[in-house]
């Protein structure tokens, strides 16, 4: 009688004894991912926002680089902007805009994409990733805080002033 | 005056005594000699050793940080006595260490290293040689120049492609949008001191698990006494010395190659500016290869996937029972089907890379959906077929055993990628376009 009794209590207790180092284990892991996990950037008032100039600064069909802010202003030929992220879609590399040939050349896989940033030649999967632009008082702002990914190019995508 | 002991022999007592603790006092005779396994896994020891030593003397001169990480190699090569030596003693047994690492792994599965008991040793050298490539990968972002930044940005750009976990996975392995600050900072904890732990405490583990599996392999043409058991001989001096001789050859020749060739150095990290051509460090090239002519997906996830499993799968396949191991590629049928499979590799990987260059400039990579299928689910599918082809008529024409069928396909795929890579090292040049070495 005793001895039915002792043998579920160890199993108990061996279960019990395991059941709380998956639990341990677990916090563990959860406490170094999230030292691993990205930190977010604080927010800095409006330091996300870029002030790019007067409209009428850019002309139309241009390229304008904005090394601090990682983008392209690119003003079409009907005088919409679009701002592109200068990170290649392919493996991240920054790409250059090449005025001789009117496209943007990837250095690192040979990738291009057209002023608007859709794909020329591959491997790049999709276009130039987008910043948000706005247009106040005849002056162009850029969202520099989260690419936007799409799959073409399309004209709502387009900012007119 | 025999009897009485002196300080001196009391001293050798002691040392040998602790390293027969860690070591077999008897070791067979015929797994000793050097051709059977190169020394590689106690060269991997070596140059972990000679790693933590040269790394803790860097430690003392380098800053973590974008701004300061560069100007601080500078100095420390520039300002300190030996700083470029020992910079270039690192990195340089670093790139080793992947290659010796990788020749185990290499010679352990060739002689069947992986039966009888060692399966669970061969999953924890994998997890190692993980853990090494991992180590080499953190280091290269460290110098943070224009080398480091942009080999970086490929590689965890690789990682983006991973279906839904893509860009937090990118995300994680940049710590953040971009290489920055908290890249430097978690690359520098992770090389400096979560790896170099798991590095030691599994390398513990393996080799302690070698000893309970008997020691190496034992060659099938050792001597053997009338109950089987192999010839013995002393560990002390037998192999200790022997174990003393590769490893000083080895600090010799990695230091005499140190103070001769300086590790590279590049211009400092620039975001704006791309490297043209921008390259993987040299052993993930061929998944970079892979990249130029498979579609992300298959290239950076599904292929590895697959490798990865094969890997782990291999001693678990129950593939081996009775059949000869020891020797080098098994058997002399063995090593019949190793050289045929090479040789196929051999012939066949430069083929498809220039018919493919030639393919992609005559008609251009393929876009979307469709190229799922011609540059993914197609070749990947046609190369398990001739995988499977290959094992039926190895079985049937050549009168190979299972295992040595297996292992001829091995040495088929690891010959590719082995050429794979080369290719991506010597005949890749700007813009990834193939090259001779020359003119690149």
């Amino acid at each position: 009688m005793a001895v039915e009794r002792v043998t579920p209590r160890r199993s108990f207790l061996g279960l019990a004894w395991l059941g709380i180092g998956v639990a341990a284990l677990g916090e563990a892991a959860w406490i170094v991912g999230s030292f691993l996990k990205p930190r977010q950037k604080a927010p800095q008032n409006g330091g996300s926002l870029v002030i790019a100039g007067a409209s009428d600064a850019f002309a139309p069909g241009s390229v304008t680089a904005f090394p601090a802010g990682k983008f392209y202003l690119v003003r079409l030929a009907d005088g919409g902007f679009l701002a592109l992220n200068r990170q290649c879609t392919h493996l991240g590399c920054s790409v250059p805009w090449d005025e001789a040939s009117g496209r943007f050349a990837c250095p690192c896989h040979a990738s291009a994409f057209d002023l608007r940033g859709d794909v020329l030649a591959p491997p790049a999967p999709r276009p130039l990733d987008l910043f948000a632009v706005r247009i106040e008082n005849g002056i162009v702002k850029v969202d520099v805080s989260a690419p936007i990914r799409r799959s073409a190019f399309d004209a709502s995508q387009v900012t007119r002033g | 005056m025999s009897g009485v002991k002196t300080d001196g022999d009391r001293a050798r007592t002691v040392v040998s005594t602790f390293v027969l603790h860690l070591r077999p006092v008897r070791v067979p005779k015929a797994a000793i000699r050097f051709t059977h396994t190169f020394g590689l896994g106690g060269m991997s020891l070596v140059l972990v050793g000679l790693l933590a030593v040269t790394g803790s003397l860097l430690m003392l001169g380098y800053t973590p940080v974008p701004g300061e990480a560069y100007a601080s190699i500078e100095r420390l090569e520039g300002e300190v006595l030996f700083g470029p030596f020992v910079r270039s003693l690192h990195h340089w047994s670093a790139n080793l260490l992947v290659l010796v690492a990788g020749l185990h792994m290499l010679r352990v599965c060739f002689t069947g290293g992986f039966l009888d008991g060692r399966a669970l040793n061969w999953l924890v050298g994998l997890v190692l040689l993980a853990a090494i490539a991992a180590s080499s990968f953190t280091g290269y972002l460290l110098p943070w120049d224009q080398l480091a930044y942009w080999a970086v940005t490929i590689v965890t750009g690789m990682a983006g492609y991973v279906p839904l976990a893509g860009s937090a996975l990118a995300g994680l392995l940049r710590g953040g949008a971009e290489i920055g600050p908290d890249t430097l900072g978690t690359y520098y904890a992770l090389h400096t001191q979560w790896l170099p732990a798991l590095l030691f405490a599994g390398a513990g583990f393996h080799f302690w698990r070698v000893r309970r599996a008997g020691g190496v392999v034992v060659p099938p043409d050792a001597v053997r006494d009338e109950r089987g058991k192999p010839e013995q001989v002393l560990f002390l001096p037998h192999l200790l010395w022997r174990e003393t001789a590769v490893a000083l050859l080895l600090l010799a020749a990695v230091s005499l190659f140190s103070a001769l060739v300086r590790a590279p150095l590049g211009p400092p990290a620039n975001p704006g500016l791309s490297l043209n051509p921008a390259k993987a460090p040299w052993y993930f090239l061929g998944f970079q290869e892979l990249l130029v002519h498979l579609h992300p997906l298959f290239a950076v996830v599904v292929v590895p996937m697959l490798g990865a499993l094969a890997l782990v799968a291999l001693p678990y396949l129950g593939f081996g029972q009775d059949e000869p191991r020891g020797a080098w590629f098994l058997s002399q049928n063995g090593r019949r089907t190793a050289r045929l499979a090479a040789a196929v590799a051999l012939v066949a990987t430069p083929l498809i890379v220039v018919a493919d260059e030639a393919l992609l400039g005559a008609f251009g990579a393929a876009a979307g959906g469709a190229a799922l299928v011609t540059r993914g689910l197609l070749p990947v599918a046609t190369l398990l077929a001739v995988c499977a082809l290959g094992y039926r008529r190895l079985r049937s024409r050549w009168g190979a055993t299972p295992l040595e069928a297996v292992q001829a396909l091995f040495v088929f795929l690891a010959t590719g990628f082995a050429l794979l890579t080369l290719t991506g090292i010597w005949f890749r040049g700007a813009g990834m376009r193939l090259v001779w070495p020359w003119n690149a």
